[in-house]
């Protein structure tokens, strides 16, 4: 499977030199070390690491969810580092879809209506009904989140985040909270979205059974890139063993 | 609806409780300002409306006796609408019941007039058939309050004569609504009769035919009283006239202004309290509630939902709920208002009520409520915004206790495992527990400074009548007499003790200050009636200067060393410069006192008393009362148990019954504030409390976790309750002091007993509401979801 790129050769991500100090003096926690990086749009990549080596940290400031201590990251043309918080939360708001582990679904909305909180903010997003159809939750719409098992909820969660189209898909241990067929079933979805959409997905999992679906994984150990693999022919999430 | 608008109705819903607690709080603090304002409202434009209707006169003018063709000189007064004139006399009414006769006031029935001034009201029976002299109608709260009406003969003494007549009929009349018998402090149903006669049997008994010794005057529009004032008392002053007065200082209507005025004053100063209160606890609940959606606001943020979008949310939520409280408060304060404004009308005896909602009363609370709410709600946001998404989503980050750490830790040691988790949870989160602790508090303040000011009106009725006033009975005598008269009364048998008093009116002013009033003069060595000083020790009376008691001093203004103008009301009305020599305390009216030698002496009149103030030994009362009786110069016998009854009725019925429902919000603020806390606190560490089950510990040990944080709190709460409670009884005590007695602050044990017993009390109860919630709550349920 090739990468699908709408975009010629401008990647999707560059990083320079991004480091990440959480605290102050003798308690600060260096959760980056000068990350260089790039992504190409299309791409499904993995980061795998153990807990606490900083690509959760690395996630979310290409997300715009956090600030970068320093160095630069670019996504396309834009200078993310460079970004004021309203520029941030306009570029969340029209590139950027995210799963978490634990789904966190809004409790008190619907499986639709948590799609809908997405949709009603982006400019040409597909219809609630239609994302979770994607997912294959079209029969389950109407059901709170209590109501749906944890597979169920991270496909809510993966419908909510492809319902606006986003340009990336960041997915922060998506299937850590899953059993492995519930996995296996939350990875297809988001091989299905790249495949049909084109939209980068950035996969964060200490698994790395998960790697095998990936076009490219960044081995990620105490703040810094260890090792770059690329997959020249990536598995099938269906036929990733656990 | 927009999925947001769904979510903020389903988390209201999740909240209910909480948000619940917060709707009554505020809705108090609202209702008491609704309901204050309102009764305000609702009885002044009764009372004016009962004036208009019944055409209250404006200018009254009493002399002795003039020819009735003087009438149309007073009518020809420019600003004078309408004159009537009419007889006024007084007499004394021998109830059987009663061994001392009463004082009463005759008056002469309008007879034809079109529209009578000072028109009455008849309650009950028949006007009196012209012609039929012997048939009277009778004031209907006096009636009542001896059990008489038409059909009952009373036996009136009348300029000397006694005669029997029968009463046919009680009225009610805007001139008196509330009014004490003279050498009275306070009104007394019981006390004071009014009689009212056709005119020519009142002519004949007083000897009036073809004169008039009392005339009722309203005014045209935009004129001046005190031009017509002067007038009148030009024209009538040859007939014995001692000055004509407007409605501001006709009795009745002057004493219901001091009682509105005290009312107004508590519906000022106190609900304002309350509100802050609410207000307080609004601003805790509401950032605390909004600190446990930082996820949720987090991740809104995350999809790219700008701060504004988030703020909004959240702020719709918080000031749902403040609306909501605004509009149960008015709700119940209207609801309350109708149940207790009949109660003031019966008291201020007016014949009809028009209820009216006080708009800007209501306006307040609600701009005050949405507003403390939005204000904590935007600190708060503020405050998560300032987060990145990233961080608002992760759980805050345990505070730096690794110094702190070390003592707590090794007290900790010492307990078992769910009493450490009570602990650290406090020591990890100070600021939270410490708005918990500050919102128990402040409730607790409240009830406090309630139940405080329940003891300072029986401490002032106790150190008026135990204190101040030690005698059985007080006597006032028709005119100033000769000290002789003291023998006399000591002659009694029974009598143990006699002091003389003389009293007269006068007009104390101090530059631009004055005080319409009298001055007591009393003995050096009294002993039944004495000036005390802040600390209840007796003030000396000095050979010359006066002494005045600190609210008589506070209306003028004036210290020790001050001199006073004093235009003297009485024999032939000097004015004099008299000094101030002390200040006294005193809880009750305004009085001033003087040594009576040097009273006389300002009045040039030595050796007078105008009373006597007695002391009567157990069993003989009656056989006192029945000599005080035959005593011809004897006009008003009053007695000590008497006046502290009216005294308790006027506190309990009239503007002081509003701390009966204001200590009622009190007790139902506190318990919310302590439900509340309980509440919030089950649904922060649901979770963990499941948790805890799942580890195997029993349902006891898991909310022990809880309730033990609660008792912690609570008992913080205690001290802090105790000292706020001190400082917030001076606010109150002042609202609820009224020209005609001051409410002094003291702390009972009694009251910071009780106020720990409502807090505790509350606490257990919000304990145990709360641990049957836990009980019921399914483990699982907890463990998946938040709430």
């Amino acid at each position: 499977m090739e990468p699908t790129s709408d975009r010629g050769d401008v990647p999707a991500f560059r990083a320079s030199g991004v480091t990440k100090i959480y605290g102050e003096g003798r308690s600060a926690v260096h959760a980056l070390r000068g990350v260089d990086l790039e992504i190409r749009n299309g791409e499904i990549v993995v980061l795998l690491g153990a807990s606490g080596s900083g690509k959760s940290t690395l996630l979310n400031i290409l997300g715009g969810l956090d600030r970068a201590t320093d160095g630069d990251v670019w996504f396309r043309d834009a200078h993310l580092t460079a970004m004021n918080d309203r520029a941030l939360t306009r570029y969340r708001r029209d590139h950027v879809g995210f799963v978490f582990q634990f789904y966190n679904l809004m409790p008190s909305l619907t499986a639709r209506e948590n799609v809908e909180l997405v949709t009603e903010i982006a400019d040409h997003p597909m219809s609630a009904a239609e994302a979770l159809e994607l997912v294959g939750l079209g029969a389950r719409v109407d059901h709170f989140p209590a109501q749906l098992s944890g597979g169920e909820q991270q496909r809510v969660a993966i419908a909510r985040a492809v319902a606006r189209q986003p340009d990336v898909l960041f997915c922060d241990e998506p299937t850590g909270a899953l059993d492995s067929r519930t996995g296996r079933a939350v990875l297809r979805v988001l091989q299905d979205v790249n495949a049909k959409l084109g939209t980068t997905v950035l996969i964060i999992t200490h698994a790395a059974a998960t790697a095998a679906m990936a076009h490219r994984v960044i081995h990620f150990a105490d703040g810094a890139i260890r090792k770059v693999e690329v997959n020249a022919s990536p598995a099938h999430a269906e036929e990733i063993i656990w | 609806m927009s999925p947001l608008h769904a979510k903020l109705l389903r988390d209201l819903w999740r909240i209910k409780g909480q948000a619940l607690a917060i709707i009554v709080v505020i809705g108090i603090g609202v209702a008491l300002q609704v309901m204050m304002s309102g009764v305000i409202a609702s009885l002044t434009q009764t009372r004016d409306a009962y004036y208009q209707r019944h055409q209250f006169a404006e200018v009254f003018a009493g002399l002795s006796r003039a020819p009735e063709h003087v009438a149309s000189r007073l009518r020809a007064i420019d600003g004078v609408a309408v004159a009537q004139t009419r007889l006024r006399g007084l007499a004394l009414i021998d109830i059987t019941t009663r061994d001392l006769p009463i004082n009463a006031l005759i008056l002469s029935l309008p007879g034809g007039a079109a529209r009578p001034l000072n028109e009455i009201m008849l309650t009950s029976g028949r006007m009196p058939e012209a012609g039929r002299l012997d048939e009277i109608l009778l004031l209907d709260s006096f009636a009542k309050a001896h059990g008489l009406g038409p059909g009952d003969n009373l036996r009136v003494t009348l300029n000397g004569a006694r005669r029997q007549f029968e009463i046919v009929g009680t009225a009610l009349s805007p001139e008196f609504i509330y009014f004490a018998a003279p050498g009275e402090l306070v009104p007394h149903d019981a006390r004071f009769g009014v009689i009212w006669i056709s005119r020519p049997a009142l002519a004949a008994a007083l000897d009036l035919e073809g004169a008039f010794n009392e005339v009722l005057i309203t005014l045209v529009r935009g004129a001046r009283s005190e031009a017509v004032l002067d007038r009148v008392d030009r024209i009538l002053d040859p007939y014995g006239a001692p000055g004509s007065y407007d409605r501001d200082e006709h009795p009745s209507n002057r004493f219901l202004n001091e009682e509105f005025k005290g009312l107004t004053a508590s519906a000022r100063n106190v609900p304002p309290v309350f509100m802050l209160v609410a207000a307080f606890l609004l601003y805790i609940v509401t950032s605390r509630m909004l600190q446990s959606e930082r996820e949720e606001i987090g991740l809104m943020k995350a999809f790219g939902y700008t701060d504004a979008e988030v703020g909004g949310h959240y702020l719709q939520m918080v000031v749902l709920i403040a609306l909501a409280g605004a509009l149960f408060g008015s709700v119940l304060g209207v609801a309350m208002g109708r149940l207790i404004i009949p109660l003031y009308a019966g008291f201020y005896k007016l014949p009809f009520l028009l209820f009216r909602l006080d708009l800007a009363a209501f306006l307040s609370g609600l701009i005050i409520s949405v507003g403390v709410a939005s204000l904590g709600g935007v600190v708060v946001l503020r405050r998560i915004f300032r987060l990145t998404p990233a961080e608002a989503m992760r759980p805050p980050a345990p505070p730096d206790y690794s110094r702190a750490g070390h003592v707590a830790q090794a007290l900790l040691e010492r307990f078992d495992q769910p009493t450490r988790m009570v602990f650290r949870r406090i020591f990890r989160q100070p600021w939270r527990m410490l708005g918990a602790v500050a919102g128990i508090a402040a409730g607790m303040a409240l009830s406090l400074s309630m139940l405080i000011i329940y003891d300072g009106f029986d401490e002032a009725l106790t150190r008026t009548f135990e204190v101040i006033d030690r005698s059985d009975a007080s006597v006032s005598f028709t005119a100033p007499e000769p000290y002789r008269v003291i023998y006399d009364l000591r002659r009694l048998p029974g009598v143990m003790r006699v002091e003389p008093v003389r009293n007269v009116p006068v007009i104390l002013r101090k530059g631009r200050r004055e005080f319409s009033g009298a001055i007591t003069g009393l003995s050096t060595d009294a002993e039944l009636f004495r000036a005390l000083d802040a600390d209840g020790a007796p003030i000396p009376l000095p050979a010359r200067g006066i002494v005045l008691s600190s609210t008589l001093a506070r209306i003028l203004d004036a210290a020790p060393g001050d001199v006073l103008n004093v235009d003297i009301r009485e024999g032939r009305q000097p004015e004099v410069q008299i000094v101030v020599a002390a200040i006294s305390e005193s809880l009750l009216g305004s009085p001033a006192f003087m040594e009576i030698d040097a009273l006389n002496r300002a009045l040039d009149e030595p050796g007078r008393v105008s009373g006597a103030y007695l002391s009567v030994s157990d069993g003989d009362e009656a056989a006192v009362h029945a000599a005080l009786r035959d005593m011809p110069r004897v006009v008003g016998v009053s007695l000590r148990r008497e006046a502290r009854a009216a005294f308790e009725v006027i506190m309990d019925q009239g503007a002081g019954s509003a701390r009966f429902i204001m200590g009622l919000m009190a007790f139902a603020i506190t318990f919310g504030i302590i439900y509340n806390a309980a509440r919030v606190a089950r649904d922060e560490r649901a979770r963990d409390l499941a948790s805890l089950r799942v580890l195997g510990f029993h349902r006891g040990e898991t909310a022990f976790v809880l309730l033990g944080e609660l008792a912690v709190v609570t008992l913080a709460a205690l001290p802090i309750g105790l000292l706020v409670g001190r400082f917030m009884s001076h606010m109150i005590a002042a609202g609820f002091s009224t020209d005609l007695y001051q409410i002094p602050v003291v702390f009972a044990p009694r009251a910071q007993g009780m106020a720990i017993a409502i807090v505790v009390g509350a606490a257990l109860a919000s304990g145990w509401l709360v641990k049957r919630d836990i009980d019921r709550t399914d483990i699982i349920t907890s463990l998946k979801t938040r709430e």
